[in-house]
């Protein structure tokens, strides 16, 4: 056993790598299957036989998208409604978890509870109340209601989140920062804050990811001139016929900002994920 | 809370009386002010809302003005609706088997895959994209994957063990197959992320104790490792759980929850009454269940302790 553990055999070596090699090859499959359908013309992809890598590739799908459809305006959409909500959820965000990490208050712990509580409630829940009050309101083409629901579904995560970044700066930071006179404001301000960059990037990558890749609540609460991306590439499916290379090329371009932060920033990601059950 | 004043220094004025809100009561409430009012209003109105219309019968495209109160109708309505019924054992069948694969899969892959390895950053990056990929893209690929004409699934079915071609999603077994696929295939390495997660953070003292005692690997992983995690699989199952209740992007796309209701997870159908059948009375009566269901499980998690529960002061 314990030569086993310090030595191990070079066929356990190999065999462990082959085990991850086929579990990273099973993960990327799919989404190579998607960004190489969309470099692929219809008369390849109809031809029903899959081609992995060597067929030539043709960008008239990305053109068809770029050219034809609206999505400029989709994208723009997508951009302030992903911008806007991860700032008032950091901002909001940022101020709850200070005061639920720093100070004591009667309330304190039912609203640590509640915030875990309403992180919870599923989308279809909000699906027939958000309707109504935008079809009352009419305000069917105000991407605020959108960008008011995002903050709203993603500030749970984002309090938890950085409740507990803000648990790890030593409290004797911010009493020196006390004792020379500052204020509540300026030692938030201008101590912990400089403190929490990585805490607000992480909880910023997770916001704007849910405000970006929402689809149900987008479907519901746009029209013609606001919809967000996720909803232009369904609307792809419903047109006469699937048109597999648009849609392809459309959801390519739409996982682009998602897998850019993954790469950027993997590690910090896994640790948001694993917040929730892994202590520390 | 430590409140002594310490070190005063002799002949200096009192220091301020130690700040930190105390003085200022009030401060807390002002910084969660913001956070709080969104959530009561982005999220727990939308669910008292829910509550409020369950009472009602309102269709689309009238005035809730001219709705008719019903009473508990939707509520009587809905336990007698074998709709109803069905879409619940949908969900639960489907909770059942992504979540048991899931499970057991995560939890073997982490075990197999704990020891350090080179370029560990680099797997990692990949095994979590699935993950970060939005719902809708993950229903569009396996929807083409899954395709009957020119889906790839299909070709090699064929091509390697001479399966006919099947029409994926419009076989009510065979398109819970294919979501339960795409399911297992999007979270698994969650499971993954979060069991490799807690195992490395187990305290290598106790794992060389119990080799010493001359523990075999079954022994190891089955007698000490597992129970040493078991808070952390326990929230990851809940978590799941809770996850499969909330979903229903991914079907909505691949299948729109046919055929029939074979695919319509309970939010889905939600939907589906609410704009499809237009019945936004009765489909809020429906997000009543739904949300009684999430929360017995959330209280489930809440009962595991709320890290934000801990006392303030370190």
């Amino acid at each position: 056993m314990q030569a086993e553990r310090r030595l191990e055999s070079p066929a356990a070596v190999w065999s462990r790598y082959g085990a991850i090699i086929v579990l990273a090859g099973i993960c990327l499959l799919p989404i190579w299957v998607m960004v190489g359908t969309s470099f692929k013309n219809e008369v390849l992809i109809f031809d029903g036989r899959p081609v992995w890598f060597f067929f030539v590739p043709t960008l008239d799908n990305y053109e068809y998208i770029l050219t034809r459809g609206k999505f400029d305006r989709y994208l723009v959409n997508s951009i302030i409604v992903g911008t806007a909500s991860t700032f008032f959820t950091l901002f909001f965000g940022g101020l709850c978890a200070y005061a639920l990490a720093r100070t004591e208050f009667r309330a304190r712990r039912f609203v640590a509870n509640a915030t875990l509580l309403v992180r919870m409630v599923p989308p279809a829940v909000l699906a027939v109340p958000a309707f109504a009050m935008v079809t009352m309101f009419s305000l069917k083409n105000d991407l605020a209601v959108l960008t008011f629901f995002y903050t709203a579904l993603n500030l749970p995560f984002a309090i938890w989140l950085l409740f507990g970044f803000y648990k790890q700066i030593p409290m004797e930071i911010e009493e020196a920062a006390i004792v020379d006179g500052a204020t509540a404001w300026q030692v938030f301000y201008r101590v912990l804050l400089p403190l929490m960059k990585s805490g607000y990037a992480v909880a910023g990558i997770f916001a704007f990811r849910i405000a970006w890749n929402e689809f149900i609540l987008a479907l519901l609460l746009t029209g013609r001139s606001t919809r967000t991306l996720p909803v232009g590439a369904a609307g792809f499916i419903t047109d006469t016929g699937v048109e597999w290379g648009r849609i392809m090329a459309m959801g390519t371009l739409i996982a682009i900002p998602p897998l850019v932060f993954t790469f950027f920033a993997a590690r910090q990601i896994i640790s948001g994920m694993t917040a929730g059950a892994v202590k520390g | 809370m430590a409140e002594t004043a310490t070190g005063r220094i002799p002949g200096h004025p009192r220091p301020r009386p130690r700040p930190r809100f105390d003085s200022r009561a009030l401060t807390p409430y002002w910084f969660i002010l913001p956070a709080v009012a969104v959530m009561a209003a982005g999220l727990v109105y939308p669910v008292l809302d829910a509550l409020y219309l369950s009472f009602f019968n309102w269709k689309i495209a009238t005035p809730f003005s001219k709705a008719e109160h019903v009473g508990l109708a939707n509520y009587v309505r809905m336990l007698a609706d074998p709709d109803v019924r069905e879409s619940l054992w949908v969900t639960i069948r489907f909770g059942f088997w992504t979540i048991t694969i899931e499970m057991v899969l995560g939890v073997a892959l982490a075990l197999m895959l704990e020891k350090p390895i080179r370029g560990a950053s680099v797997f990692r990056t990949i095994f979590i994209l699935p993950l970060m990929v939005s719902p809708v893209v993950v229903g569009l690929i396996w929807r083409y994957l899954f395709d009957a004409r020119v889906g790839w699934i299909n070709y090699y079915l064929g091509l390697w063990f001479g399966i006919e071609p099947q029409v994926w999603l419009g076989v009510p077994d065979l398109a819970f197959f294919a979501i339960v696929l795409t399911d297992i295939w999007q979270w698994t390495p969650f499971i993954f992320i979060i069991v490799i997660a807690g195992l490395q953070a187990l305290p290598s003292e106790v794992l060389e104790a119990s080799r010493i005692d001359g523990a075999n690997w079954w022994q190891q992983t089955f007698l000490v490792k597992l129970p040493m995690i078991r808070s952390i699989l326990i929230i990851a199952l809940l978590m799941r759980l809770i996850d499969v209740f909330r979903a229903l992007e991914v079907m909505y796309i691949m299948t729109g929850g046919g055929p029939g209701r074979a695919t319509e997870l309970l939010s889905l159908h939600i939907y589906n009454r609410a704009f499809d059948a237009q019945l936004l009375g009765y489909a809020s009566a429906i997000a009543v269940l739904l949300i009684v269901i999430v929360f017995g499980l959330s209280a489930a998690i809440l009962a595991h302790g709320n890290p934000m529960n801990e006392k303030t002061d370190v």
